[in-house]
């Protein structure tokens, strides 16, 4: 069991903020240059991670628990978006065909 | 090999897989590299002792959403055929614009760390699920329960649109 944390053996805070904040880049990168809306609804959930990520290593860092906890509610918030925007998507296909996001532009005026 | 360097392979990993998500044309090869991802990210919370919440990330990203989505993907049929493409200048400006959003986020969270430094207090069991269930069910209890309630909610949603319509509005 580790009990001694990553920031006692030389390895700085410095190093998981570049580390998701590369993350969270590749989130947004992703959504813009993917058009499959299942891939950006996984965009989203990598960016959600990338948040989480830096929260967990700030709470070690910092020895505070509350960061910890509020990882654990971004995980219920993104399991109640996940099944909603599927089920959205699975709705949309079903009337149009496709997950394409270019072709879902019947609100544009 | 010391701690240092086994978390800069797993960063590595990390954010390899994470870039394999985005880059692999064939949909269920990104939603299998992004299990990868989340257990890669899982192992970094076990080198930050932070044991509960890799566990929960494990069990809810891994086994349940992402197999949702695997669900849903098949369900729907796409193939790397079928997969929409955006043009070369499209992808070329979010390369862009991804660049210039990670310069400026480091360049803004740089330099945080210079004041806080200064109130490190760092305690070994803070990330043990008896220290967290009890914060959890004392202080946060309120932010618990409503938690249930967009569950609750969320699900009442997901039926609803998953629903089959009988008749059509026209």
């Amino acid at each position: 069991m580790v009990l001694a944390t990553i920031f006692q053996n030389g390895v700085s805070i410095d190093f998981y903020i570049v580390l998701s904040t590369i993350l969270f880049v590749i989130g947004v990168v992703g959504v813009m240059i993917r058009r499959n809306a299942i891939i950006l609804l996984m965009c989203i959930e990598l960016m959600l991670n990338a948040v989480n990520l830096l929260m967990v290593a700030f709470s070690t860092y910092f020895g505070k628990s509350d960061g910890q906890i509020f990882v654990f509610f971004i995980m219920v918030v993104a399991a109640a978006e996940a099944t909603v925007g599927l089920s959205i998507l699975v709705m949309a296909y079903r009337n149009i065909r496709t997950t394409d996001v270019g072709i879902f532009n019947k609100l544009k005026g | 090999m010391n701690l240092e360097t086994f978390a800069i392979i797993m960063g590595g990993l990390t954010i390899g897989s994470a870039l394999m998500v985005i880059i692999s044309k064939n949909p269920v090869k990104s939603v299998l590299f992004l299990v990868l991802t989340f257990f890669f990210i899982s192992g970094n919370y076990i080198l930050m002792n932070a044991q509960f919440i890799a566990a929960v990330n494990i069990i809810v990203y891994a086994g349940a959403i992402m197999v949702l989505f695997l669900f849903v993907l098949m369900l729907l049929n796409l193939s790397k055929e079928n997969e929409p493409k955006n043009s070369v200048f499209v992808k070329f400006a979010a390369l862009v614009a991804g660049g210039i959003l990670f310069i400026v986020l480091i360049a803004a969270l740089k330099d945080g760390l210079v004041i806080a430094a200064a109130t490190v207090d760092q305690s070994d069991s803070i990330g043990l699920v008896e220290n967290l269930g009890k914060i959890l069910f004392t202080k946060y209890v309120l932010p618990f329960e409503i938690s249930s309630v967009l569950f609750i909610a969320a699900m009442v949603g997901a039926v609803l649109l998953g629903k089959r319509e009988k008749q059509l509005i026209d």
